[in-house]
């Protein structure tokens, strides 16, 4: 074990806390304690429990949700297909044969597993997380060691509730500094994306760090922990803090009463000794954030939304060069010419990067009064259902409704498209989600990726738009 | 899982950099409850043209390209999503390894459990292999675990890296299950301890 008196970073210390075993040569047994899982991930994991009698281990550790493949129509349960069905039926009796908690379609607790996770409190800081699925990476804003795994080793986690890992490095991304107004949480992991690319941080986990982090609210860090991944990072974290703990208080799943005051004292030393080092750092200064886009097929080609997209001569290297020309080709574009004006055809805002509350009030913002542009189809997808209820509250479905924009049931709908809401060929798409890779939005849909007030900006002008124009009027 | 020991096949060349999973399983395909079957579906968007039939210009579809074992792909294959799924369509399909210069972390971790071998090589390697290959698609390559090399036409030899329990496992075709289950004990007293 390390030397305690040894500065450690906020990595280090949940890892060291959760090693059962560590031999020579071979990966750590890490201890996890939390297993969030879904339909498409988990099915095959269960087969593999069963094909070796093998029972869960502890079940009580594992909250299954519905979200990839469900429908977001209101009042209607239709699933998109027979397979899709069988495998939401599966989830059901793999969860009833297990003995596992699931928030099943239909259910007030439903929702997008990154989201339902923090939102029910059961996201704590210090905590290892794993789920099936890439996004896992989003509950590290808690300060939460969280990445995504495979469907073995979803078994692994069943059977064990260990998972053998290797120790990643670490890379500090230290955003100081202040975001200008129009400028979000989004905008940030955009310019992280866009700066060291889309394997940049492979090998590592990120912990984010500086002024402009700590003065992200919870949905905020959030969404930059969110896509670490598109980075190459499984994970990124964030030390808690008070803005951390507020956010969780009174929440269901967190320690109530004296309880509570003990877990804020532990959770207070979960932060980065001085003194302690990062394997890289990687600074970024807040206040020179712009708003950003994407203009190609993976979250690394972003630039800033006043900017204009590299000529071919911007890349030396010959086999970069070529996945630019082929992303260019994809997406229809010109190099070397700006989006700004871009016809948009389709706005998405949801999925497990931006779907939660703050999210949803900042593209209300640009609505209000505002009608979604002819010809655009607009869809705003909540993250769950406490979240469909609070903005019902505040009177944010009217706004998008009287707008002209769809107001969905939750999912994770149109960022992956397996359940009905997708685009059509050729058509492009500002959205609000974490992946512009080809056909993810539907077979030969065009995303360009953004944030929440520039993607609404984009549904009331049906063209690519700066917010900050709308904010200002 | 299926052993791995030293594989000599052709290649099939894919020299495009940050291939996601999106594109080796589109999304659609996740809706499966089994492991089995696709194989069809692997890269199913770039292989198949709008009528379902085959897009003759998809590297997958030349007739040079039926037996491989081996692929040869851009930078930072498999960056995107954690579905397994991925190596399963690979595997399917019937690839043993891939040669890149560099894979994204979760895609190597599930290749590594599918008996599927991601074998990282410099650039400068990297392209030599890619060239002879895209030159004779005949060009048999051997990938060799004990001793952690790759070698090819002309003399062309270089190692790469495995970690050491990952290459114990792919030797002796066991998956890291069994392994686990044995510290059941360790795991207990752990629990103990944290309660």
């Amino acid at each position: 074990m390390t030397d305690i008196m040894e500065p450690r970073t906020l990595f280090q210390k949940v890892w060291d806390e959760h090693v059962v075993v560590q031999e020579p040569d071979r990966p750590a047994v890490l201890y996890i304690d939390l297993q969030l899982i879904h339909e498409v991930t988990s099915p095959q994991a269960f087969t593999g429990l069963r094909e070796r009698g093998i029972r869960v281990r502890r079940p009580e550790k594992t909250v299954a949700t519905m979200d990839h493949s469900t429908p977001t129509l209101p009042k209607s349960l239709w699933v998109i297909d027979d397979q899709a069905k069988a495998q939401l039926g599966q989830l059901t009796s793999n969860c009833e044969e297990f003995g596992i908690e699931l928030f099943p379609l239909g259910d007030s607790r439903n929702g997008i597993v990154h989201v339902i996770g923090p939102e029910r409190g059961f996201t704590q800081p210090g905590k290892t997380i794993v789920c099936g699925d890439s996004h896992t990476s989003t509950h590290g804003a808690f300060g939460a060691l969280a990445f995504g795994i495979g469907t073995s080793e979803v078994e692994h986690v069943l059977a064990t509730q260990c998972l053998l890992q290797k120790k990643p490095k670490t890379l500090e991304v230290r955003v100081d500094g202040q975001l200008m107004p129009g400028v979000t949480a989004k905008d940030v992991i955009l310019a992280l994306c866009a700066e060291i690319g889309t394997g940049g941080a492979t090998g590592y986990v990120i912990e984010y760090t500086g002024s402009a982090i700590r003065g992200l609210d919870m949905e905020g860090r959030m969404t930059v922990c969110n896509m670490s991944i598109e980075a190459g990072a499984r994970a990124g974290m964030i030390a808690p803090d008070q803005t951390t703990f507020n956010y969780l208080k009174g929440r269901e799943r967190v320690p109530q009463g004296p309880d509570w005051d003990a877990a804020v004292e532990r959770w207070s030393q979960l932060r980065t000794d001085d003194g302690a080092a990062f394997d890289k750092t990687v600074v970024i200064d807040a206040n020179k954030l712009e708003p950003m886009i994407t203009y190609g097929t993976n979250p690394g080609m972003g630039m800033q939304l006043s900017a204009q997209m590299p000529t071919t001569d911007a890349f030396d290297d010959p086999s970069q060069r070529a996945a630019f020309e082929k992303a260019m080709r994809y997406m229809g574009l010109e190099p070397g010419q700006p989006l700004l004006g871009k016809k948009i055809d389709v706005v998405f805002i949801g999925s497990c990067t931006n779907s939660r509350i703050g999210d949803l009030r900042m593209a209300a913002g640009i609505f209000s009064g505002r009608k979604v542009a002819d010809g655009v189809r607009t869809l705003v997808v909540p993250g769950s259902h406490d979240i469909k209820k609070q903005a019902e509250a505040e009177g944010l479905d009217r706004i998008f409704k009287e707008a002209g924009a769809e107001w969905r049931e939750p999912g994770c709908s149109m960022c992956i498209a397996m359940n009905g809401d997708n685009l059509e060929p050729g058509q492009y798409a500002v959205s609000t989600s974490n992946r512009n890779f080809e056909g993810r939005q539907g077979k030969g849909g065009r995303t360009f990726l953004a944030s929440p007030l520039t993607a609404a900006a984009a549904a009331v002008t049906g063209q690519v738009t700066d917010p900050r124009s709308l904010l200002l009027s | 899982m299926a052993k791995f020991t030293t594989l000599t096949s052709h290649a099939v060349p894919l020299p495009a950099e940050n291939v996601d999973t999106d594109q080796i399983i589109p999304a659609r395909f996740l809706k499966v409850t089994d492991k089995s079957g696709l194989g069809d579906s692997l890269f199913c968007d770039w292989r198949y043209l709008k009528d379902g039939s085959d897009n003759p210009d998809f590297v997958l579809n030349e007739a040079a390209s039926q037996g491989a074992q081996i692929l040869v792909a851009g930078n930072n294959f498999g960056s995107g999503s954690s579905r397994e799924h991925a190596p399963w369509a690979l595997v399917g399909w019937g690839f043993r390894a891939i040669i890149s210069t560099g894979f994204a972390d979760i895609f190597k971790s599930n290749a590594l459990k599918n008996g599927l071998l991601p074998v990282e090589v410099s650039p400068e390697v990297y392209k030599s292999i890619l060239k002879a290959v895209q030159l004779d698609r005949a060009t048999k390559i051997t990938i060799d675990l004990p001793t952690q090399t790759v070698t090819g036409p002309g003399g062309l030899e270089a190692s790469f890296p495995i970690d050491a329990f990952s290459k114990h496992c792919l030797l002796q075709g066991i998956d890291q299950l069994g392994y686990l289950l044995s510290f059941g004990e360790e795991i207990s007293a752990y629990e103990q301890r944290r309660t």
